[in-house]
């Protein structure tokens, strides 16, 4: 069991400890490409195939889009799945969602060519008014993979207890340096014999004082504490330029 | 011809412009059973570099010319392109080419592609006034759209069916003194001829094709 906590009430990274190792994101990281405020914040949520991605961004607009204007980019390896199940969840109006095709390499649409990203983000936001949050959900990957920083502001990675407590000792660049780890499927961890404290600690060694969601997505409020995340995220972002 | 480290530049599969998301119909090709192996591969590229292939190098060739009719190329490549979905793939290309390259060799010419077509220039066209703008050749432009096509439908090939990885480049290398060639015919072609006179033959089963691939419900895959 993780020292400081009780896992069942996961961590909350914006819980006001300012000091502690799973605070706010540190100023130091914000990137100096872009202009805050200028733009809608663009969040990056990556993560390994059937981790959560596709139930977070669900989850964060359910939580988020009455007070936010949200639009969403989906990367698919295969299909246009991910783009219709957030339709078919009616989570966001259809022209607020796109879909992009990656080819046999989801990584690279992320990372290395971020061009066809690049294009339908700037799509989406000039096609609807006002946006302030542009969600772009990764196709499912390995954990080598990594968002560029000509593509988003912020970046989540998604893991989740049933792909191994050994995942976050494993690093990579999503697990270290995503400015919110997401571990999810908590709920699942007594039967796979996953054991948290162990991801906790883990996961605190790779990323310093970066801060970690301990979540189970499928409870009603699941993403609660991502979304205040994000609701900071946005409060920092858009403060920038009125400031 | 140039030998240049820019135009190594242009012609890596790496340079950032969202290729890596199409198989040059080699996708389609393959679920339509015609493409299931290093044979068939070969075939495959023999038939693109007698249909479509020429045409595309043309253009680029074309468009990198001193002072190209930029809008009269895109109308004439797209009236030889008669699959709406490979059109719009193309446009996207152009597109996203325009971007990175934007940045890499800056210069006057790309308001006159941006103001082409709401949708993007047709990628040769984007292709050859990029090539210009880096200072490269017509030559190296169509040169450059030979290999992307070469370069794309290898790389699908592989990934697609485990092909093996050496016969697959051995395949591309026997064919380098043939684009080598193409490229010279079109770079003549270029200079010496209208818009509208240059080539326009086309695969009409590769249109088809691009047209059922893009209703699939999964593929791996843009096209």
């Amino acid at each position: 069991m993780p020292p400081e906590h009780n896992p069942d009430q996961p961590h909350h990274p914006g819980d006001g400890h300012t000091h502690g190792h799973h605070d706010g994101l540190p100023d130091d990281t914000l990137w100096a490409f872009g202009s805050p405020g200028a733009r809608p914040l663009r969040i990056g949520i990556g993560g390994p195939v059937g981790s959560g991605k596709t139930a977070l961004v669900a989850a964060l607009c359910r939580l988020l889009a009455d007070s936010v204007s949200i639009v969403v980019v989906t990367n698919d390896i295969f299909t246009t799945e991910d783009a219709e199940a957030l339709r078919r969840m009616a989570v966001l109006d259809d022209h607020r969602i796109a879909a992009v095709e990656t080819g046999a390499c989801p990584h690279t649409a992320i990372r290395d060519d971020i061009s066809a990203n690049l294009d339908a983000v700037e799509k989406l936001e000039a096609a609807n008014e006002r946006v302030e949050l542009t969600l772009l959900e990764s196709g499912g990957d390995n954990l080598t993979a990594i968002f560029s920083r000509a593509l988003v502001d912020r970046q989540i990675f998604v893991i989740d207890v049933a792909g191994g407590d050994k995942v976050p000792r494993k690093g990579g660049p999503g697990v270290t340096t995503a400015d919110l780890l997401v571990i999810n499927k908590i709920d699942l961890a007594p039967l796979v014999h996953a054991d948290l404290a162990v991801m906790d600690r883990d996961a605190q060694a790779r990323r310093g004082s970066l801060p970690i969601a301990f979540t189970s997505l499928t409870e009603p409020d699941g993403a609660a504490l991502v979304a205040d995340w994000v609701r900071a995220q946005l409060a920092a972002w858009h403060g920038v330029a009125s400031a | 011809m140039s030998t240049s480290a820019t135009l190594l530049l242009l012609a890596d599969s790496r340079f950032p412009t969202g290729a890596h998301a199409h198989s040059a119909g080699i996708e389609a090709s393959h679920a339509h059973g015609d493409v299931c192996g290093v044979a068939d591969l070969v075939e495959f590229l023999d038939g693109r570099l007698l249909t479509t292939a020429p045409v595309e190098a043309a253009f680029a060739a074309a468009a990198t010319t001193s002072a190209p009719d930029l809008h009269e190329l895109d109308h004439q490549l797209a009236i030889r392109t008669p699959s709406p979905r490979l059109r719009a793939v193309s446009r996207t290309l152009g597109r996203q080419l325009v971007r990175p390259a934007e940045r890499a060799w800056p210069s006057s010419k790309y308001a006159a592609l941006r103001a082409v077509h709401p949708d993007g220039p047709m990628q040769p066209v984007a292709l050859g006034v990029v090539a210009g703008a880096a200072g490269l050749t017509p030559f190296d432009a169509a040169l450059c759209s030979l290999h992307h096509l070469v370069g794309a439908a290898t790389s699908a090939a592989i990934r697609l069916l485990g092909l093996d990885p050496f016969d697959v480049h051995a395949i591309a290398a026997r064919l380098g003194p043939r684009l080598d060639a193409l490229a010279s015919v079109a770079a003549q072609q270029a200079a010496s001829l209208q818009p509208e006179d240059l080539p326009a033959t086309n695969s009409m089963l590769a249109d088809i094709l691009a047209e059922h691939h893009a209703t699939w419900e999964v593929r791996l895959f843009a096209s």
